[in-house]
Parts: C-alpha cells; sequence; structure tokens
C-alpha cells in the first residue's frame, strides 16, 4: 500500500468525523431551540432553567459512571450485569468511610468496595470462564447480602440500622465559576451574567444561557472529575497503546493474542475499571446525594447506566449524552410536573420533524409509523394535565429498547462483546 | 460403565460442597463478629428441624420452585430470561386484579386465576421474545429493561386502575380481596403452620415441565437448539419459533411464581407481595442443574436456611449472614460447574484420542 492512499484514507477519516461532529453540534443547537419554543408555548420555565440542568447533571453523574463503567468492561469483551452490585457496595464502602473517616475516604473506600466487587467478577469469568451474565446475577445478589450483613454489624447502635447508616455529614469541594454564574474569587461576591440574562426570559438567549449556567454553579468536585472522565475515557481507550489493547479483547482476542497482547489482563483491567467506577458511582450517591447510606439507594441506576452505555453506542461521548438526557428527565421530573408535561409537546414534534424526515428520505413505513405515534403523543399532550410519574421511571428504559428496536443497525457492540474467551482455543 | 457413573458422581459433589465451603464462608463472617459459628449453626438446626419449620420451609420453596423452573426451561435452550422479576410481578398484579373482578365457581375460579397468571407472564415475556426474533435485541438486555417497566407499568395500574377504593384512614395500597372461591385452604396444618396446597400444583407443574423438555420431541429440539444451534437449524428446527415459544412458556411458568403466595395468603396484590423471587429463581435453576428435581433440591435448601435463619436474631446473631451463604453457594457453584464440565470435556477428548489411536494401530496390524 502506498503512503499516498493512506494519506487520502486517513483525510476521509478525519473529515467524516469533522462531519459528525458538525451534525452533533446541530442537532444540540436544534434540540435547543426547540425546547425555548416549548418553554415559550407552554410557559414551564423548570423546562430550561439552570437549576433543572444543574439537577440533571447531578442525577445524571451515577448513571455516566455506571455507563463509563460498563463501557470500559464491554470494550474489553466482558459484559456487566453486576454494575448494579458493585454500585451498592460502593453505596455501603463510601458511607462506612465517609461516617468513619472523612470524605476522601469515603470516594478511596466506596471505589475499592466496586472493585472488590469487580475482582471477583473477574476471577469467575476471567479466570473460571463463568457465564458472564451468571456471575454478575451473582454478584448483585451477594452485593446486597454483604451491604445487609455490613450495616447490621457496622451500623446498629451508632445511629444507622440493618437498612441505613448514620448521617454522613461530608463535605468535597464545591466550585461555582465567578463572574459568569456568580461564584465568589478570592472572597469577592463576582457578578453572576449568566443568572442575569437567564432571569430576562428571552427566548433561545435566556435558554441557553441557563444551560451553560446550570453546568457551572455549585459544582462538586465528583462531578467535575466525572465529566472529565468522558473525554478522558475517549482518549485513553481510543488514542493510547494500553487502550488500544484493552479494545482488541473485545473486537477479537484471538488475533490479539497471536500479536502477543495478554488477553486475560486486558480483561481483568477493564472489568476492575468497570467495578472502580460503580464504586464511585455509589460512593456519590451517598456523599453528594442523600448524605446518608439507605438500602436499595441505587435504585438501579446500574441498570439505567447500561443502558446509557447501549444507547450510547458503546462510545463515552454518546454515554454521556445518554446520561445526560436520562438525568434531564429525572430532574423535570422531580422538579415540575407541568414542566414534564411540557416535554410531551417537545416529544410530538420531534417525532414528527423526525417522521417528515424519513418521508423525504422515502422510508415510508418508518416514517409514517413515527408521525402517527407524534401525533398520538399530542393527543396526550393535549387531552392531558400531567404525566404520571412512574411513566417518566420508565423512560430510559423504554427509550433504550426503542432505539433497541428500530436503530439497532445504526449500533456497533464490541465485537466478541460478552464471549468467553480461552487462552489458546478458538471457539468461532 | 464406572466411569460414567464416576461422572455423574462428581456432577453430585458440586452442589455438596458449594454448600459446605458457603457454611465455611459464613462461619468466617461469624467469627469476624465474635459469634460462634457452631453454636448458631447447632440453633438453626435445631429450630429448622421442628415440624412447622419443616412446612415453612416448603411453603418458602414453592415461590423458589416455581422461579427456578421458569428460568431452567429458557437456560435448557441457552435463553437468558432475566426477565422472571418482571413477569412474575405484572402476572400476579393482573391474576390478583382479574380474580377479585369475577365471581365463578371455586375451581373455576383458581383456574381463571392462574390462567390469567400464565397469560400475562408469557405476554411479558413475548415482548423480549419478539425483539429477539425480529429485531435481534439480545434478550438479556431487553429483559433487564422490561424488568423495571414492568416495575413502574405496575405501580402505575395498581395506583390509577387496580386498587381497592380506600377508606379515609387507610394507607395501604392493593387490589381488591379475592373472594373465597378464589382463594386455597391450607393443605394440612401442622404445628400450628399452615401448608399451602400450591405445592401440589407445583408438584404436577414440575412434572409436566420434566415430560415437556425431555419426553416430547419439542423438548428434543429445544435442548438441541440449546447445546448445538447450528445442527439444530440445519435439521430442520426453525431457531425464531423455538425462542419465541420457549420465552412464551418460560414466561407462562414465571407468571405462576405468586400464586401461591396469592391463593395462600394474601389474596390481593399488595406493596408488601414478595420480590426478588425472579432473581432467586436463577440462583436455583443454576444450582439445581436446570432439572426439575435439582432445582426442587436447590429451591428447599434455599427455603431451609431461610426459614432457619429466623432464629439467629433471638440469639442476638444478625440473619443477614445467610444472604452471604446462599451468595456463596450461587458463585461456587458455578465456578465448580465451569471447571467441572472442562475437566470431563478434556476427558472426553483424552479418551477418544487414545480410542482413534487404539482403532489406528489395530488397523496397521491388521495392514501387516
Amino acid at each position: 500500500m502506498s503512503w499516498g492512499g493512506l494519506d487520502t484514507a486517513l483525510a476521509q477519516a478525519t473529515r467524516g468525523r469533522r462531519l459528525e461532529a458538525r451534525r452533533i453540534l446541530l442537532l444540540l443547537a436544534g434540540v435547543l431551540i426547540l425546547l425555548s419554543a416549548v418553554r415559550v408555548i407552554t410557559g414551564a420555565p423548570d423546562l430550561t432553567s439552570s437549576d433543572t440542568y444543574g439537577a440533571a447533571l447531578r442525577l445524571g453523574v451515577p448513571i455516566l459512571l455506571a455507563g463509563l463503567g460498563g463501557l470500559y468492561a464491554e470494550r474489553t469483551g466482558m459484559v456487566n450485569i453486576g454494575l448494579e452490585g458493585m454500585m451498592i457496595l460502593g453505596t455501603w464502602f463510601g458511607a462506612w468511610g465517609g461516617w468513619h473517616y472523612g470524605p476522601v475516604w469515603g470516594v478511596v473506600l466506596g471505589i475499592a468496595g466496586g472493585t472488590l466487587g469487580a475482582l471477583i467478577h473477574a476471577v469467575a469469568t476471567v479466570t473460571f470462564g463463568v457465564n458472564q451474565i451468571v456471575s454478575g446475577v451473582a454478584i448483585n445478589i451477594l452485593a446486597g447480602g454483604v451491604a445487609r450483613f455490613l450495616s447490621v454489624i457496622a451500623f446498629t447502635g451508632h445511629g444507622g440500622g440493618a437498612t441505613q447508616s448514620p448521617q454522613v455529614t461530608s463535605e468535597l469541594p464545591r466550585l461555582t465559576v465567578p463572574v459568569l454564574a456568580g461564584g465568589k474569587l478570592f472572597g469577592w461576591q463576582s457578578p453572576d451574567v449568566l443568572g442575569w440574562l437567564e432571569n430576562r426570559h428571552w427566548f433561545l438567549l435566556s435558554d441557553t444561557s441557563a444551560l451553560f449556567r446550570g453546568f457551572m454553579i455549585d459544582l462538586s468536585i465528583l462531578t467535575i472529575i466525572t465529566v472529565l472522565l468522558v473525554p478522558a475515557t475517549f482518549f485513553f481507550l481510543w488514542r493510547t497503546r494500553l487502550g488500544l489493547r484493552m479494545r482488541s479483547g473485545g473486537e477479537n482476542p484471538w488475533a490479539a493474542e497471536s500479536l502477543g497482547v495478554r488477553v486475560y489482563t486486558m480483561k481483568y483491567l477493564g472489568v476492575l475499571i468497570s467495578g472502580a467506577l460503580a464504586g464511585l458511582a455509589g460512593a456519590f450517591l451517598v456523599l453528594e446525594g442523600a448524605g446518608i447510606y439507605r438500602e436499595g439507594q441505587t435504585g438501579g441506576r446500574g441498570f439505567i447506566g447500561l443502558a446509557a452505555m447501549i444507547f450510547g453506542n458503546w462510545r463515552p461521548s454518546g454515554v454521556g449524552a445518554a446520561a445526560g438526557l436520562f438525568g434531564y428527565a429525572h430532574a423535570l421530573d422531580l422538579r415540575s410536573a407541568p414542566a414534564v408535561h411540557a416535554l410531551l409537546l417537545f416529544a410530538a414534534i420531534s417525532l414528527t420533524l423526525l417522521g417528515a424526515w424519513w418521508l423525504y428520505r422515502r422510508r415510508l413505513t418508518v416514517g409514517i409509523s413515527t408521525l402517527v405515534i407524534g401525533g398520538l403523543v399530542f393527543l396526550w399532550f393535549a387531552v392531558t394535565d400531567t404525566v404520571p410519574a412512574q411513566f417518566v421511571y420508565i423512560t430510559p428504559y423504554v427509550t433504550t429498547l426503542v432505539v433497541l428496536a428500530f436503530a439497532s443497525q445504526r449500533l456497533r457492540m464490541p465485537t466478541y462483546d460478552g464471549i468467553p474467551f480461552r487462552k489458546g482455543e478458538q471457539i468461532t | 460403565m464406572s466411569k460414567r457413573y464416576r461422572i455423574r458422581l462428581l456432577w453430585l459433589l458440586v452442589p455438596a460442597s458449594a454448600i459446605v465451603l458457603a457454611f465455611a464462608v459464613s462461619s468466617i463472617a461469624l467469627l469476624a463478629i465474635g459469634e460462634s459459628p457452631i453454636s448458631a449453626f447447632r440453633s438453626m438446626f435445631e429450630y429448622g428441624s421442628q415440624q412447622n419449620s419443616l412446612v415453612s420451609m416448603v411453603n418458602r420453596a414453592v415461590p423458589l420452585y416455581v422461579a427456578g423452573l421458569a428460568v431452567a426451561i429458557g437456560f435448557k435452550m441457552n435463553l437468558f430470561n432475566i426477565g422472571v422479576e418482571g413477569q412474575y410481578r405484572i402476572a400476579a398484579l393482573l391474576a390478583a386484579a382479574a380474580g377479585a373482578a369475577v365471581t365463578l365457581p371455586a375451581p373455576l375460579h383458581i383456574v381463571f386465576i392462574m390462567l390469567v397468571a400464565m397469560a400475562a407472564g408469557a405476554a411479558w415475556a413475548g415482548i423480549a421474545g419478539v425483539l429477539k426474533v425480529k429485531r435481534g435485541v439480545h434478550e438479556v438486555v431487553s429483559t433487564i429493561m422490561l424488568n423495571s417497566i414492568a416495575t413502574g407499568i405496575g405501580a402505575y395500574l395498581l395506583a390509577n386502575y387496580l386498587r381497592k377504593p380506600r377508606l379515609p384512614h387507610e394507607l395501604i395500597i392493593q387490589t381488591r380481596q379475592i373472594p373465597p372461591s378464589g382463594q386455597l385452604p391450607p393443605l394440612a396444618v401442622i404445628g400450628g403452620e399452615n401448608l399451602r396446597s400450591f405445592v401440589l400444583i407445583a408438584a404436577v407443574l414440575g412434572f409436566l415441565v420434566y415430560v415437556l423438555i425431555w419426553r416430547t420431541r419439542f423438548g428434543f429440539d429445544l435442548r438441541a437448539s440449546g447445546i448445538n444451534p447450528d445442527a439444530a437449524r440445519v435439521s430442520g428446527v426453525s431457531p425464531n419459533r423455538m425462542i419465541l415459544t420457549t420465552m412464551l412458556i418460560s414466561g407462562a411458568v414465571a407468571g405462576l411464581i405468586g400464586m401461591s403466595d396469592l391463593f395462600g395468603f394474601f389474596h390481593a396484590y399488595t406493596l408488601d407481595f414478595p420480590t426478588g423471587l425472579g432473581f432467586d429463581g436463577i440462583a436455583v435453576a443454576l444450582v439445581g442443574l436446570n432439572h426439575p428435581v435439582g432445582v426442587a433440591a436447590a429451591a428447599m435448601v434455599f427455603g431451609w436456611v431461610d426459614r432457619a435463619a429466623q432464629i439467629l436474631d433471638l440469639e442476638g446473631i444478625p440473619k443477614e449472614v445467610i444472604i452471604i451463604t446462599k451468595g456463596v453457594i450461587i458463585l461456587s457453584v458455578v465456578v465448580a460447574y465451569e471447571v467441572v464440565r472442562r475437566l470431563v470435556q478434556t476427558q472426553e477428548v483424552k479418551a477418544a484420542a487414545e480410542e482413534t489411536r487404539r482403532l489406528e494401530e489395530q488397523k496397521e496390524v491388521v495392514a501387516a
């Protein structure tokens, strides 16, 4: 192959990526404009308030961490259904560490707890070749039991009990960006430029300011780290040697093995990082969320993380977007019922536009059915005043199922995801 | 012949050794909190061998058994029905509501409720089946999502449509009570404990599943698809049809998980209705090697441990230690099965190689 050919191919790939980036930006702008329009039409300010965006960020962080955890594992070819259990271990150890030694140790021990769960998963699946789903399910059951047992012996009689810990008062450092969002600068109360803009309620301009402001006020250090993990994960997995080797475990472990990659080590690494992130998610729930460990606190967030990973097409940026979306839905649900109802209008308009696009692309069946669904959603918006909370709860799961059912040809999971790998044996 | 016998013994040793290991780990956990494992286990055995404890063991084992059967049917053809949890909860809710809405003569009423439960469970599992067959969505992912969706939809239906109109001071959210014709009287009362009649239905169900999977053409196709899907397809078994049918049957069985509690205890779907049985069913199916007899034994063990542990609280020992026991049983069983499976496989390969060499040598001798 000539270098010239390679150059052309590289140039094409770069151009493709630029187009992709431009399309994502366009889409984001479209969503923002539409949301602003819906906000103006329905008069539900919470739809685009900075408080909502801030809450979406806080609620999205555990989902994002779990999703990235799932990503690391599945990129090395290991399915990790045990994320939920590892997150449970993270909440317990995070609370215990935070209660005894302060928030920093809470974070460290939370991560350690999740990693411990992952170690069991890795030993069972990588070393002993146990089915990955089976092991994951077992870890979810085991983690719940271990947390309950440990709570009984550690928390009973100290202001907690079998199902909850004592209060964990732990303030990790927080940041509000000065000047733009009104943070303090060396003790000086700086102006809140975006806040001022937001309060004008100008179409689009205020809504955009609110979006930026939501991502600038009262940020926990853990939130900042988590958001930075998205580009860091991309860089690590797609731009470093170790990342390439890890991904080779998910794409073709036999080829990787033949090239001298230690596939078992890569898989161990993927699963352990996955558990560490799930554990961090648990610690976040305790330290930044409830301020206490409570049984059932994770509330299926490990599974939502898995959904976010699939919805995000096994890519860090996709996982980030999905976590943001699920966090946003949850935030609206917690904050304002009219805003959730207004979201129906947003969904109806989006579906109509999508259906029209498909019709334009001559995909008649999909286009027409999308239009019909859009019409039904509009009807739902028109004849009701509220959306039941349970419907908001199931949104992430239904979205994921719909995406899997209708856009699965656009999804690309690692080729050998979930397929057991034994050194020196090729099954396929 | 003796070799086959030895292999079978090896398979049986696995769950036994897992249970021993689990008790060893639990002992360490007990020692770690300064309790004597010997006295703990002694009181568990004393309490657990009382008559009423044995009855309670059976009552606890029955739903686990049905759950294990539902999971095992899927496992037999390599289908992971992780969604048993959602299937039985939706089924129990709808069956309870339907049962309270009609009046029928006693046996018909019971049959009607069971049919509603099976239909609901099958329909919910069928979604995952259709998604897999038509759209290629992996059943593990879809059933996980469907579990959570079932929780949401169930809560919505209960709160808005199926709930009993409550009196001003009542806080309980539940469906209307099923009339006596839709309840099952206890089979016997032993030591003050009701032995629930559903155990008989569960036994028949287990037998039916055995016949279906091991003694019919359909069952043969199902097991063949599980062991070697390509070979099964070539021999004329439609994989899509098998997937869908298996999912439907598994879901229908899953629908019956809540029936023992519904007929014999709650007589309504309440917010305290047992949860998590679907996941326990996965454990029971794994430990019981996906065979009705094994699943029954595993369910009994789990049911007994659950019951016997109740005494620990009176002794001041956290009974939660048994969740660790169960977790270790599950993990060590799956690890040990995998090890044995590979051991047997290597031996078989070795034996086959030896046999081939012997035949080759014979041929050479004949040729010479």
